[in-house]
């Protein structure tokens, strides 16, 4: 059942989170991929726009100035200067070449006076291009460069202006874009050379540009995608957008597991949520369907009792019947008797008789015989009218007329077991309205308990009556073995009995109860061992009216239940 | 008054005793007999019917619980018969009901068995009484 209950409740709680969680982790993503894309977007326009200001920096002084003018290495150091002045250390030098890549003149912290550059492949690029911004190469120096240059004319024959790009600063530009913990950014071009120092861990630039060219159809587009880093065992997230009108890529990499840990967060706590939810479930199926099992067991239990209840109340009504029919049919026989005795007495009267030496005898005989006839209607009316009455229904009773009754009935059994019989009865007890077969029940209960407990011992039984703040009290005392302590709580439980298997039902003190309680009324016990045993029953009289009014008893109201249960 | 009585008391009681229980019907008949009463004997319902039908009877004594017949069904059939006959039941203490239920349809009087046979003496006189005040 248990079991039942928990799989019932957990099954849907499971897969609607399994549902709403896949669910998040799918949307989730969605954001982390588009989280990135924006990132490259803006990381990558900065890059282009700080290449492409540098490169009109140097358009705007060579459109200024004449190549005459610039032909003079110290004007060119002043122009260099102010450029440095303006935009810190960006610049590092300034050269102009004309068109057979030979440097006319030069600025800066090499000495690059006359170099030639015909054979460099930059300058092949930038000769045939009004502008030109280079790859990161290592020139002749071995030293990592990026120049920007501008070609212009001086009449027919091209000239160029370039400078060097700080690679430290360009560099520190994309180094230093940083997401999550693990995330970084490099920049490759499309032959797969890193433009930027990357961090370690960088993923293959090679194959990662080849895939991208291949798979880019339009320069603005960002293409994200989860693969695997380094190692296998490392899942990555990368993102990579074209650059510089498409010749470099600039890839973000992240982590998978960093880029998710807000949702990993959301996802531990749902869990914990659903766990803690599972955990109260289980508590409650475990408490709810104890708590169900044991109510049942218990109406099972009070159903028991009151199928006992019934069947005893059978039995009783059963031998009722019984011993009235066979009183009714004694009755016939035994009033034959006494008549025929008296047809006898009669005959005795003649004369004859008179004169008999045994007629003193004779008439001794015959009052015997109706004496013993009479006392044999006694019995039957008694059990007649014990018979009769099975029934429940409340009527004007003297009390201490139905213990009468009741002692007669129990004096025979008290005289066989030695025990005597004491009555303390208040004669001003008000008439009360009662059921006379349920009140004899449970006086004969008690007083069958008591002489069962004097069955060998012998003893006294004192019957009392009185009354005591409006309530008429009732006492069973017997001198018996008492009841042990252990025991005293557990007299009114049904099916509770001390007596040997077969002899007692166990139910006959749990009815009294049930009827008095029913009544209105309490029973207590007080018992020792060796002290004896009494009953005390509380019968209140408020509810019993001692003026006769039909109309009234009609419109009585139900007695209240009593809650305070004294055992 | 007392000239009336004195009158009254040569004429025999008639009494019809009814039960099926034979032995007490005829223990009764006799002691009955010995004190100057005339008795007939039914021992059964439809007997005393029809011994009523051909006798007239001043007192009847008529038991509760008989085989053949409901004692108060005897009695309703004896009062239409015989409106002034006067009726004590005899009853089992069982069938109080009954007997009270008998002295609303008009028994005179009832005894629960064994009785006292004084008593039922007294109760067939005091009927006859009764029965003769009518004229």
């Amino acid at each position: 059942m248990i079991l039942a209950v928990i799989s019932v409740s957990l099954t849907p709680l499971i897969l609607v989170s399994v549902m709403i969680l896949g669910e998040f982790k799918r949307s989730n993503r969605e954001k982390v991929h588009e989280h990135l894309s924006l990132h490259v977007l803006k990381h990558k326009t900065i890059i282009d726009n700080f290449l492409s200001e540098r490169l009109r920096n140097i358009e705007h002084m060579a459109e200024t100035w004449e190549f005459e003018q610039l032909q003079d290495d110290t004007f060119l150091e002043n122009r260099l200067a102010v450029l440095q002045n303006t935009y810190g250390n960006v610049f590092v030098d300034l050269g102009l070449i004309n068109e057979q890549g030979y440097q006319v003149s030069y600025a800066g912290p090499y000495r690059l006076v006359k170099a030639q550059y015909s054979e460099a492949e930059w300058f092949e690029k930038a000769i045939d291009r009004d502008s030109y911004i280079s790859d990161v190469f290592s020139g002749l120096k071995r030293l990592p460069y990026l120049i920007v240059s501008v070609k212009k004319y001086d009449g027919e024959k091209a000239w160029l202006l370039r400078s060097t790009i700080n690679f430290t600063v360009f560099n520190d530009l994309v180094k230093n874009i940083q997401i999550g913990k693990t995330g970084f950014t490099f920049i490759v071009n499309q032959d797969g050379r890193f433009q930027t120092t990357p961090k370690a861990g960088a993923i293959a630039a090679r194959q990662l540009s080849l895939n991208l060219v291949e798979n880019h159809h339009e320069a603005d587009e960002i293409i994200v995608r989860e693969t695997f880093g380094a190692s296998v065992q490392e899942e990555i997230i990368v993102a990579t957008g074209f650059l510089k009108d498409g010749e470099w890529i600039m890839v973000l990499q992240q982590n998978l597991q960093d880029a998710l840990s807000d949702f990993q967060l959301a996802q531990n706590i749902a869990i914990l949520i659903i766990m803690s939810g599972g955990l109260v479930i289980i508590v409650m199926a475990f408490f709810l369907s104890t708590n169900t099992v044991n109510r049942i067991a218990k109406a099972d239990r009070e159903n028991e009792l009151m199928n006992r209840q019934i069947v005893e109340t059978g039995k009783l009504a059963a031998i009722g019947e019984l011993s009235a029919g066979i009183a009714h049919e004694v009755n016939n026989p035994v009033a034959i008797m006494v008549e025929e005795a008296g047809w006898i007495e009669d005959l005795l009267e003649e004369e004859d008789f008179q004169e008999s030496e045994n007629l003193k005898e004779f008439t001794r005989a015959l009052s015997q015989i109706k004496t013993q006839g009479r006392r044999c209607k006694e019995i039957t009316h008694k059990l007649l009218n014990f018979a009769r009455k099975t029934d429940s229904t409340t009527q004007k009773h003297r009390i201490n007329d139905l213990i009468e009754e009741v002692i007669n009935l129990s004096k025979q059994r008290a005289k066989y077991s030695n025990v005597t019989v004491n009555t303390h009865l208040n004669e001003n007890l008000p008439n009360i309205m009662i059921s006379d077969t349920e009140f004899q029940q449970i006086l004969l209960n008690l007083i069958n308990n008591a002489l069962d407990a004097m069955d060998k011992t012998g003893g006294n039984l004192d019957i009392s009556t009185d009354i005591q703040n409006n309530e008429i009290i009732i006492g069973v005392s017997d001198t018996g073995p008492g009841i042990p302590k252990v025991n005293l709580s557990k007299i009114f439980e049904p099916f509770f009995t001390t007596k040997p298997v077969g002899k007692g039902t166990g139910l006959g003190l749990s009815i009294c109860y049930k009827i008095i309680q029913k009544m209105g009324g309490q029973i207590d016990v007080q018992s020792g061992i060796n002290k004896g045993t009494t009953f005390t029953i509380r019968i209140p009289m408020d509810k019993q009216e001692n003026g006769i009014s039909s109309m009234k008893e009609k419109n009585r109201k139900p007695l209240p239940e009593n809650k305070n249960d004294t055992i | 008054m007392q000239s009336k009585k004195t009158i009254k008391i040569k004429e025999p009681i008639r009494l019809l005793i009814v039960d099926d229980e034979k032995e007490y019907v005829e223990v009764l008949a006799n002691r009955m007999a010995l004190r100057g009463i005339q008795v007939s004997k039914a021992y059964s319902g439809t007997e005393a019917i029809r011994i009523l039908r051909e006798k007239e009877f001043d007192v009847a004594v008529l038991d509760l619980k008989m085989e053949d017949m409901d004692g108060l069904e005897v009695l309703k059939i004896f009062k239409k018969m015989d409106p002034d006959l006067m009726v004590i039941m005899l009853t089992g203490h069982g069938s109080a009901q009954a007997a009270s239920d008998g002295i609303s349809l008009g028994a005179f009087a009832y005894l629960t068995k064994p009785c006292e046979f004084s008593q039922l003496l007294e109760k067939i006189r005091k009927a006859y009484w009764e029965h003769k005040n009518f004229f």
